[in-house]
């Protein structure tokens, strides 16, 4: 029915040929660009290996991996809450209240005249069993009382927070070395040991994402983790448990929280009330430039990793480095927002790809050229 | 029903779409359609669910851009930037989905983006109202501009999104699926709407799935099918069947499997069911309901929007609760969550597949296997051996199209989507499987693979219930049919027992209510 040019065919014919040529461009920018947490820290560790002698030695090395591990195993909590599309702000708080009851048992817990000293390993079982506790609020909160998880675990922020300055009267505990009369010591190992030369912490990071990576990627709850932060009603419909998803998530996260709270008491063998202050802000930092999606669905325990490498080499290197700790805010800042710009064009190139690859294909439609019903008049 | 006959078209066209091509995903929506619209016609598409309707419509008013192709507008080239800019030139969309702020008078919707102010900064109310005023005499001399849109019934809120179009000077007005919420009286509102602004040379562009209604209004008609322009015809050179047979490629009754029905002992059955509206606790969507399936049969529910077929399926499934009333799955009561429902065998296929069946983030192959993952465990973890042969059986089972299991979802076409969403049900084994509108938005090739494969599962001793609201299909596809009207259930019918127009006049609610306790 349309008169097509020749000149019409040829500009059509011009578009095909630019899709094509796009298409592999754009394939070639989302595998670089899949990768750019690893090239970032790469980078970040070539620069500030030219620019100090100390940066790139394996002492630094280990203690910077060491300050990595505290805020990768918050990260780490926090990525599967990220995955079902909440956000946890309460981990930082958790941290303290995790070292503030720590101190509490070490010190030995009154019932009535009589003294118990819980062993180390007790007292790190119940700080995660209070760090479960508050991620069972959050999860409460969220699912049954439908309160929106940034509001919810806002209010749990300052809940914790407050719990752990009145346990602890505002004080720091200053000793958590035990007595070796109540069989108490050891507390301190967490944080100076090194089986197999590297430190406990880090071997915890190691553990923690090991297991993580199995349960996301091959159990049935990280499949459905990923279906409920991908489409929660969809997956609600399918079957998912979608209210024990959502509960569990937090729980863990509050568990990961108290794990770092352990780790970072036992390193300054004192427990401070308003440790790990603006921690969950980095632990989010962390997840968010590892590629993860805040929406839900979308991200890894690699990314992750690397990301909390990224931030924790920043930090420290800038440190070394002599930078003042005003510009190291700001860098900090930057960087994130940057991850986060890169991430968006990623998916952008993922999608253009997979169009422009198909437009570059010239279909043949469904009939030949349409029927032109004739004129009965 | 216009004066021009035969020969090509008197006038040239205002706006023509030149070897249309767009590409979402890895799909071809359309694939190089050309189409002429002629100023002061009606030009109607037709086209199944998945055709492309939409898509050119978008394309047409640059609410997307085409992947190749041109658009030309008064024979010349154009490329608009945003819908926005392509309103400005004169064509405006009237998205089925009405684009209306219900929180804000119709002056205000009227002039949202576009206000006439003062020095640039204050809002000149007077001038809108005036306006407003003017527009609205019009088109339908009873509505106060003043009036929250929210208020307004919807076939009022369509007129103020055509005086929307109007106040913009829209040469060509394009309307998607215009009267699918409307009243007769409210269609006949719009059709007299639509002749004035033909008249005054506006050129309309029209779809509707109401074939008959859409050709009373067409001047020009214009057939897609799976993305490709067919035919086009002068409306007064065709009659419905043509339009029918066209848009289906063949003839209809390939579309419909027929078997024997053997049916077995009651798999699913309610006794007075009633479903609160969600979205209106206090109205019942569904009122005392009961009815029966058997295994192996295959039931249909006819039933239009609004008639409680939804809550009624999504009751079953236990995604929203029983308000009375009692549920029973092979004779055994039925309570507890969606989860315990699809591991005692009764599965839901929902209606809306992008909101309620995909996780659009997970590969086709994630998606399948989704609902029986547990089934795939050994020592905690999943048996990635086991999953990936169960999928790609399935795969070849419902015969979805794809790459492999590992394509993103999204890559797949609206029909093979629904394949996997029905699928993933099946791979639960269940015995019950209830499937909301299952046609919906599907292609017809994929719309036979699903009735097939439904009757399929019926064969296998699956009692099937499914909701449409294609008179067809309900006349054709289910063993036994009932009727929903407004939540109440009119009409318990065998297959071949009903005719039509028995089935329209009882869907509209013209027979009596009390049928049902009549059988």
């Amino acid at each position: 029915m349309t008169d097509t040019t020749t000149d019409d065919h040829a500009a059509i014919e011009a578009q095909r040929r630019k899709a094509a040529v796009q298409a592999r461009r754009l394939k070639t920018l989302d595998s670089i660009f899949e990768l750019r947490a690893f090239i970032a820290l790469g980078v970040l560790i070539v620069i500030f290996s030219l620019m100090s002698g100390s940066f790139l030695t394996t002492d630094n090395m280990i203690t910077m991996t060491k300050h990595v591990a505290i805020n990768a195993v918050l990260a780490l909590g926090m990525l599967l809450v990220i995955l079902k599309g909440g956000i946890d702000l309460s981990v930082g708080s958790s941290v303290g209240l995790s070292g503030v009851i720590a101190g509490e048992l070490l010190k030995g817990v009154h019932i009535g005249s009589f003294v118990a000293y819980p062993q180390v390993w007790a007292v790190v079982i119940l700080c995660m069993a209070m760090g479960t506790l508050v991620g069972l609020v959050n999860g409460f909160l969220v699912t049954r009382m439908n309160v929106a998880p940034f509001i919810a675990t806002l209010g749990m922020m300052y809940v914790a927070r407050g719990a752990a300055l009145l346990i602890s009267d505002g004080t720091t505990f200053p000793n958590l070395a035990g007595d070796p009369r109540t069989h108490n010591t050891g507390f301190g190992w967490i944080g100076s040991g090194r089986p197999l030369g590297l430190p406990v912490a880090v071997w915890i990071m190691i553990v923690l994402a090991a297991v993580v990576a199995v349960v996301l990627r091959s159990t049935p709850y990280g499949r459905w983790l990923y279906a409920t932060g991908g489409n929660e009603r969809a997956a609600e419909l399918t079957g998912v448990p979608v209210q024990r998803v959502k509960m569990t998530v937090y729980m863990i996260s509050g568990a990961c929280a108290a794990l770092s709270g352990i780790i970072i008491a036992s390193e300054l063998t004192s427990a401070a009330p308003q440790a790990g202050e603006s921690f969950e802000l980095n632990a989010i930092a962390a997840v968010v430039i590892g590629g993860a999606a805040l929406t839900g669905g979308r991200g890894n325990v690699r990314g992750t990793l690397v990301g909390a490498f990224v931030i924790g080499f920043l930090a420290d290197g800038l440190v070394i480095v002599g930078v003042s700790t005003f510009w190291q805010t700001f860098i900090k800042g930057a960087v994130i927002i940057v991850a986060v710009i890169l991430d968006q064009s990623q998916q952008r190139f993922k999608k253009r790809g997979v169009a422009a690859s198909a437009a570059a294909v010239t279909v043949e439609p469904a009939g030949d050229e349409p029927v032109r019903v004739a004129s009965k008049a | 029903m216009t004066s021009a006959a035969g020969g090509e078209a008197p006038v040239a066209p205002v706006l023509r779409a030149v070897e249309v091509t767009k590409v979402y995903g890895g799909t071809h929506a359309l694939k190089g359609v050309s189409l002429d619209i002629a100023p002061g016609r009606v030009t109607v598409l037709f086209g199944e669910n998945g055709a492309g309707k939409s898509t050119l419509m978008k394309i047409l008013s640059a609410v997307e851009s085409p992947t190749t192709g041109l658009i030309e507008l008064d024979d010349r080239v154009v490329r608009f930037g945003s819908a926005r800019d392509a309103a400005d030139s004169g064509i405006s969309i009237i998205h089925q989905e009405l684009s209306l702020c219900a929180n804000l008078s119709i002056q205000d919707n009227l002039f949202l983006g576009r206000e006439r102010t003062r020095r640039g900064i204050l809002v000149d109310a007077a001038a809108q109202r005036d306006l407003a005023r003017k527009v609205l005499q019009r088109l339908d001399g009873t509505i106060d501009a003043a009036t929250p849109v929210g208020e307004l019934r919807l076939g009022q809120q369509q007129l103020v999104e055509i005086a929307r179009a109007l106040l913009q000077n829209a040469r060509v007005l394009i309307m998607d699926e215009p009267t699918s919420a409307l009243s007769a009286p409210e269609v006949d509102v719009l059709f007299k709407v639509i002749r004035e602004l033909t008249a005054q040379g506006v050129a309309v562009v029209y779809i509707s799935h109401h074939l008959e209604e859409a050709l009373e209004i067409a001047d020009d008609v214009a057939v897609l099918r799976d993305g490709s322009m067919v035919a086009t015809a002068r409306a007064e050179d065709v009659d419905l069947a043509w339009v029918v047979r066209t848009m289906v490629g063949r003839e209809q009754d390939g579309l419909f499997p027929s078997r024997e029905t053997d049916a077995g002992a009651v798999a699913l059955e309610t006794v007075e069911l009633s479903v609160a509206d969600p979205a209106n606790p206090d109205r019942l969507a569904v009122d005392s309901i009961s009815l029966s399936v058997r295994a192996g049969e295959t039931v249909g529910i006819y039933g239009l929007m609004g008639s409680g077929r939804t809550e009624l399926l999504e009751c079953l499934a236990g995604r929203i609760p029983v308000a009375a009333g009692k549920v029973y799955l092979h004779g055994s009561p039925v309570t507890g969550s969606v989860r315990s429902r699809i591991r005692a065998g009764l599965a839901l296929v929902p209606e809306d597949r992008q909101r309620d069946g995909l996780v659009q983030t997970m590969s086709v192959g994630q998606n399948l296997s989704l609902a029986a993952l547990s089934g795939f465990v050994r020592r905690l973890v999943v048996d990635r051996g086991a999953e990936r042969s169960a999928v790609a059986s399935m795969i070849g089972d419902v015969t979805v199209k794809t790459s492999g299991p590992e394509a993103p979802i999204g890559s797949l076409s609206g029909g093979n989507q629904q394949k996997v969403v029905i699928g993933k049900m099946l791979m639960t084994g269940p015995r019950v499987l209830l499937l909301d509108e299952p046609s919906r938005g599907v292609d017809v090739g994929a719309k036979a693979d699903v009735f097939a494969l439904m009757a399929r599962q019926a064969e296998r001793g699956l009692a099937v219930l499914f909701t449409t609201s294609e008179a067809e299909e309900a006349l054709h596809i289910p063993d036994r049919l009932l009727v929903l009207v407004r939540g109440r259930l009119v009409a318990d019918l065998r297959a071949g027992e009903v005719t039509r127009d028995r089935l329209m006049s009882l869907a509209d609610g013209a027979e009596s209510t009390e049928k049902a306790h009549d059988d």
